[in-house]
């Protein structure tokens, strides 16, 4: 590099001789210097920046390029990488406790007609009403020659069918895959399961969605393909369920019921191993919801989840249960139980008189209307009030089905001392059997709230402590004085000691003016083995009649208790229980005093 | 020398490209057979869920219990009954016979779940 001298040696002395100052020469040239360098500064920074800028541009062009490209290309799945179970577009199963299945997807067609492509519409039409007879030729023949350019039908097809319309041989007649929800065991837990149904469809497939039950609540979870086709696991089991539903129906066909409901509950756990309702229907060929009548008239409705009914005497170990968590009562004290009792211009009567007095356990044993009335009285509606709500009672149950959203509690507008004394013996409110299974469990497992559930669950649940232990003891032990020497006499099942209480209600009429004079529901609230409660069954029969005596007889012990009995004669040994020789009561001891 | 190098460089690039070119083709046939394995994997899906959902038409309890009435006379099963439980304590002992050894030190069999 050639550098410039500041002060050249000529023109300093030039400078010199003009008798300039040369210190001017030198500070132009540095001036000069200094712009050259300067200059060359700011060109080199511009070109940094004309770089970098196009650096930029190009990088964003190439990611925009990278975005039109995946846009605009047809999606297709990856070809090398191995897809194994991790992704499964079908619904998944629905098993019961012990993984058989109550509900999985079957592959199917369906059959679609485009009209412009057929050959010949008359003897497609006509080959199609003789392989499908609910199909119309002359409708058919219509929209073959009609302006449609499509029609759907038939949604599911067998093989066979799907064989004889191929051999029609009309090109117009088409097939569509679908998934077909298919529950093999029929009418078996057919509200439980609910049904399926398709949605939006297309040619290729279409969606399955749940249209009630469990198929309904769980419709996200069934469909969710990262779940991988898991199975759905209930609580219930299949053969105790088949065989709850058996005898349930053979107690219904034998004492004229209207309807039946039956639901078996782990009294630790919640889980309800078995849930019928009867009539029922077929799942696979659901009915059309009922336009008209009473909606319990349809076999639609679930009479164990969304019946809201008056369950009459069960209720009365609630009142006797608060009575004796507060220390009001104990078992051995006297009530004063004289038949009728009026209060202000309504009177309570017993279905037989009892007598003058009966202790508490007899109340229960016998059913007293007015020994629990008058208990019911000194407890007070507030008391009694928060204490079924505590069980539960006067809310819907967070039970896993749609339907039980229905099976909201019907209470008494204004609770009134009269609603008191009637709660108590379980008129004038209504609640579905399951809440009485829920709220009977909380009564005999040693006190603790239970929420019934569908999904199996891995333990015991710990509710908050609704009773104590000892009160549930004594529950416990006259729950099996009633079945051993009272109302529920029918009930005893040797070797599971069965314990229960029976219910009686009148059904309300359907003006809503008063009861009905022989319209019965007959409820059994039953638990066993009764010194070690494991299960809880509740039978509920809708206007049943025994009718081998001389008079007809509708009270529960005789028709709800036999069915009950006979329920838990044959569920028992399925459940895994030994018949047991129960543990004799301790005699000739009584604490008396502290 | 450098004619040499040239010949080289050539034969390497036509040996590169051979060897390219039967790659690719190997990773088609691969790909081919992987496709193939997935579209039998998916038929043997349906299949099994198809048999899966047989398997439980066939062993519905309705039918089961149609199947046991009417062959009663052979099988003679029934509905499980309480009567049919029973510990190794409740059963009789066979009747004796001459020549088996009377038992002088018995031994304590365990059974199930017996209570203390």
């Amino acid at each position: 590099m050639i550098r410039t001298p500041l002060r050249p040696l000529a023109r300093v002395l030039e400078a010199r001789a003009k008798g300039e100052n040369p210190d001017a020469i030198e500070r132009e040239n540095l001036r000069l210097r200094h712009e050259e360098m300067r200059d060359r500064a700011r060109n080199r920074a511009e070109g940094r920046l004309l770089m970098l800028g196009v650096f930029f541009v190009c990088a964003f062009a190439m990611v925009g390029g990278r975005m039109a490209l995946l846009a605009a290309s047809e999606p297709s799945e990856p070809r090398a990488s191995a897809a194994g179970a991790e992704i499964q577009a079908l619904r998944a199963d629905i098993v019961d406790r012990q993984g058989r299945i109550l509900a999985t997807n079957l592959e199917t067609v369906s059959l679609y007609a485009q009209p412009p492509l057929m050959v010949d519409p008359t003897h497609a039409a006509t080959e199609l009403a003789r392989i499908f007879p609910d199909l119309e030729v002359e409708r058919l023949i219509k929209d073959f020659t009609g302006t449609r350019k499509f029609l759907w039908i038939k949604r599911r097809l067998s093989p066979e069918q799907q064989q004889a319309v191929h051999d029609i041989g009309d090109p117009g007649l088409l097939f569509g895959p679908r998934d077909m929800r298919l529950y093999p065991n029929g009418t078996l837990a057919a509200h439980v399961l609910g049904g399926a149904g398709f949605g939006r469809e297309g040619v290729h497939a279409a969606e399955v969605i749940g249209v009630a039950g469990v198929e309904r609540t769980f419709d996200e979870q069934l469909r969710d393909p990262a779940r991988a086709g898991q199975p759905l696991e209930l609580s219930l089991d299949l053969t105790i369920q088949a065989a709850t539903e058996e005898v349930l129906s053979g107690g219904m066909r034998l004492l004229n019921a209207k309807g039946a409901a039956a639901v078996l509950m782990d009294v630790h756990t919640g889980e309800v191993i078995s849930i019928a309702s009867l009539p029922d229907f077929d799942p696979n060929d659901r009915p059309a919801l009922p336009t008209q009548g009473r909606p319990d008239d349809s076999p639609l409705f679930n009479r164990a989840v969304q019946g809201v009914y008056e369950l009459g005497s069960t209720f009365k170990i609630f009142t006797v249960a608060q009575a004796l968590e507060l220390g009001m009562v104990t078992p051995e004290t006297i009530i004063n139980t004289k038949s009728p009792m009026t209060w202000g211009r309504h009177r309570i009567s017993d279905f037989r008189n009892y007598g003058a007095e009966l202790t508490v356990s007899k109340v229960i044993e016998k059913s007293s209307n007015v020994g629990t009335a008058r208990i019911a009285i000194d407890i007070g509606a507030e008391r009694q009030r928060d204490f079924l709500g505590q069980l539960g009672l006067l809310e819907t149950t967070k039970f896993e089905m749609v339907e039980a959203r229905g099976g909201k509690p019907l209470l008494p507008p204004r609770w009134s001392e009269l609603s008191t004394m009637t709660i108590s013996y379980g008129h004038g409110m209504s609640a579905t059997p399951l809440h009485l299974a829920a709220a009977y469990a909380t009564m005999v497992n040693g006190g603790t709230k239970i929420e019934p559930t569908l999904l199996k669950q891995n333990g015991p649940q710990f509710g908050p402590r609704v009773i104590s232990e000892r009160t549930s003891e004594q529950l416990r032990r006259m729950l099996r004085l009633t079945v051993s020497q009272g109302t529920a006499s029918f009930g005893d099942v040797p070797g599971y000691a069965v314990g229960g209480k029976t219910g009686s209600a009148d059904k309300p009429r359907i003006d809503g003016r008063g009861y009905e004079t022989d319209k019965v529901l007959a409820t059994f609230a039953a638990t066993f083995p009764a010194h070690d409660p494991k299960y809880v069954l509740i039978v509920t029969l809708d206007e049943a009649v025994e009718t081998s005596g001389t008079e007809p007889r509708r009270t529960a012990g005789w028709t709800a208790v036999p069915v009950a009995a006979e329920v838990i004669r044959r569920v028992a040994p399925l459940l895994g229980l030994r018949p047991e020789i129960e543990p004799a009561e301790l005699t000739g001891i009584t604490l008396t005093s502290n | 020398m450098r004619s040499v190098l040239f010949v080289l460089t050539a034969c390497a690039v036509i040996a590169l490209a051979f060897w390219a070119y039967r790659e690719n083709y190997r990773t088609q046939q691969a790909l081919d057979v992987t496709e193939q394995l997935q579209r039998d994997i998916g038929a043997s899906r349906a299949r099994l869920s198809v048999l899966r959902a047989e398997w439980a038409y066939l062993n519905r309890p309705d039918r089961l219990r149609d199947l046991a009435d009417m062959n009663y006379d052979s099988l003679g099963l029934m509905p499980m009954a309480p009567a049919q439980f029973g510990r190794i304590d409740q059963v009789a002992f066979p009747p004796e016979e001459d020549g088996l050894l009377e038992i002088t030190d018995p031994i304590e069999v365990s059974n199930m779940e017996a209570r203390p």
